[in-house]
């Protein structure tokens, strides 16, 4: 590649970058301000920064309730991705080490549900789980979130792949339960494939606000999401929720962005699996 | 015990926990859906007051869902968005893939965990972000745009659909390089190599090499994003406040949502469900029954 060309290569992602990160900047630069310097200073520079007050207003505003929408995050997104990744796990492992009839057809509805808009499904869970009076618990967020039908996919080509049967074979004839060399064998190797699924269901569990929205009624049990947009729709009225919500996104984006940089290369390693072997 | 029937307990077994709650979560709220939306609501008594009753009404609330003006809007506002959201985010996230993979880019790094941070960003946050970056007044765009002589407004009824488009396209293109570029990756170095030594130009290697290798990865990525684009709910309704063009009934999901929390119609609202459901499925699998062969080998 000539030296122009990579002078207009590196000018176009800078660009490119810019476009990435200006939003970020900006709610960096806005968690910082009064209400009144949200509305009458330039957006893109500091005025009279107090992030501190700022941050001291968000997390005792109404008892403290930001602090209890963190940690309802944080229980839906880690135990419920979790569940689903030890649950996927053992279905991906199942179907790519057994064969028994009814495998593929299995697997087949898997890859349904994984076309299938789970939005879609959003409504209709609801109406369920009033059916069982299960709405508006915390059981209606985080029982659907451990279900992963792109986990499972994952896993299935993942272990086919990288757990060798002779291993298997080894620690049976060592007298090893099936469930044993599970835990102990399989789930070891496929550790780069279940981080991918890991973070992909944890930002999708914290992500999500339709089923939160549709199944929860007790701002108790709110998810970060769902409690900063609550803030929004009445700051019209109330405008200090107008800066509690700007410094509520920055605090709820911070962790992610973390977990984002320090985590892309297991990602990525993991998603090199889904789309390339077979 | 034999053998085979060893294989299929065990296999049975690992299985059991998932399928339990896909049956539980998944395919029940299906056929619940699809069970509710047979039955309309009939009000009994003087003036509707003694009550409601159920009673099976057939595709009765097909034909009301179909003949509803609103509805069908919002079922050609998320195809439009699909029609220019698909073929952005494809185009963007293969240019950045491929700039980013040629080895030439300084700063790989940097450029690739720039582009992948506002995924870490729900969907909600990202619109109201955005919102504010939207709203006259607010928003620093407005002085940047007219300072080099251009007049936009993101939130009139001609702009909102492409302002939506930007924050989709915002929060998931990161993902999808990082899914291409895993993919490009992927390939054996020597071959692009074989291809420079017989003096392949850099466009023939990207169009007959790097392109069709990265095919399943772009087909995933399209799949997903078609999917995605159809289920269109969190930023139009968090943008709803600032864009007066936003309807309850703007996207189905919005219409489905408002059919059965603000109008007590869960029949009518769970019909409109298995249409969207319906449309999307025909679409993902119309596509990679086109697309999508040789994914699978």
């Amino acid at each position: 590649m000539t030296a122009r060309a990579k002078i207009i290569t590196t000018a176009v992602l800078t660009v490119v970058a810019v476009y990435f990160l200006l939003p970020v900047y900006w709610l960096i630069v806005a968690a910082t301000k009064t209400t009144e310097d949200l509305f009458g200073s330039n957006g893109l520079w500091f005025s009279s920064p107090r992030l501190w007050t700022n941050m001291v207003e968000l997390f005792t505003f109404q008892d403290g309730i930001y602090l209890r929408w963190t940690l309802n995050s944080i229980l839906y997104a880690g135990v419920g991705a979790l569940c689903a990744t030890f649950i996927c796990a053992m279905a991906g492992y199942g179907l790519a080490k057994y064969r028994f009839a009814g495998r593929e057809k299995v697997f087949n509805l898997v890859l349904g549900g994984v076309l299938l808009p789970a939005t879609a499904l959003t409504l209709p869970l609801y109406l369920l789980m009033s059916e069982f009076s299960m709405a508006n618990t915390y059981w209606a967020v985080l029982l659907p979130a451990m279900v992963s039908p792109f986990g499972v996919y994952l896993c299935r080509i993942y272990a086919a792949a990288a757990v060798p049967d002779e291993l298997l074979e080894a620690a049976r004839i060592d007298g090893a339960s099936e469930f044993r060399v599970f835990l102990t064998v399989a789930l070891r190797i496929m550790t780069p494939a279940l981080v991918t699924i890991f973070l992909f269901q944890f930002v999708g569990i914290w992500n999500n606000y339709f089923l939160p929205l549709i199944m929860l009624s007790d701002s108790n049990l709110y998810p970060i999401t769902l409690g900063l947009t609550s803030w929004q729709g009445f700051a019209s009225r109330q405008p200090i929720l107008y800066q509690l919500t700007v410094g509520g996104a920055f605090v709820s984006v911070i962790p992610l962005m973390i977990m984002m940089v320090v985590l892309q290369r297991f990602w990525r390693t993991g998603l090199t699996q889904g789309s390339v072997k077979e | 015990m034999s053998i085979k029937n060893r294989q299929a307990r065990s296999g049975w077994g690992f299985l059991a926990p998932f399928l339990v709650l896909f049956v539980a979560f998944f395919i029940l709220p299906i056929l619940y859906a699809i069970y509710q939306s047979l039955f309309t609501v009939k009000r009994t008594g003087e003036l509707g007051l003694g009550g409601q009753e159920l009673s099976f009404s057939w595709f009765d609330n097909y034909t009301t869902a179909l003949s509803d003006t609103a509805f069908v809007d919002s079922l050609w506002t998320v195809l439009i968005f699909a029609l220019i959201q698909v073929p952005v985010m494809v185009l963007l996230a293969l240019t950045l893939a491929l700039l980013l993979e040629s080895a030439s880019a300084r700063g790989v790094g940097f450029f690739r965990t720039a582009y992948f941070l506002p995924h870490g960003v729900p969907g909600v946050i990202a619109s109201i972000l955005w919102g504010f970056l939207y709203v006259p007044g607010i928003s620093p765009l407005y002085n940047l745009f007219e300072s080099v002589g251009l007049s936009v407004d993101f939130i009139s009824p001609d702009t909102i659909l492409l302002s939506i488009v930007n924050i989709v396209t915002w929060e998931f293109a990161g993902y999808n390089v990082l899914v291409l570029i895993a993919q490009l990756k992927a390939v054996n170095p020597n071959l692009f190599e074989a291809a420079r030594v017989d003096g392949a130009s850099p466009w023939r290697i990207i169009w007959h090499i790097k392109l069709p290798l990265a095919r399943p990865a772009i087909v995933m990525a399209t799949v997903f994003t078609i999917v995605g684009s159809l289920q269109l709910f969190a930023e139009p309704l968090v943008l709803r406040p600032v864009a007066a063009s936003i309807t309850y009934t703007y996207t189905p999901n919005l219409a489905a949502y408002n059919e059965a929390f603000f109008e007590n119609n869960y029949q009518l609202a769970a019909a409109q469900a298995v249409v969207l459901a319906a449309v999307a499925m025909v679409l993902s699998f119309g596509f990679l029954r086109i697309f999508g062969r040789g994914d699978k080998q």
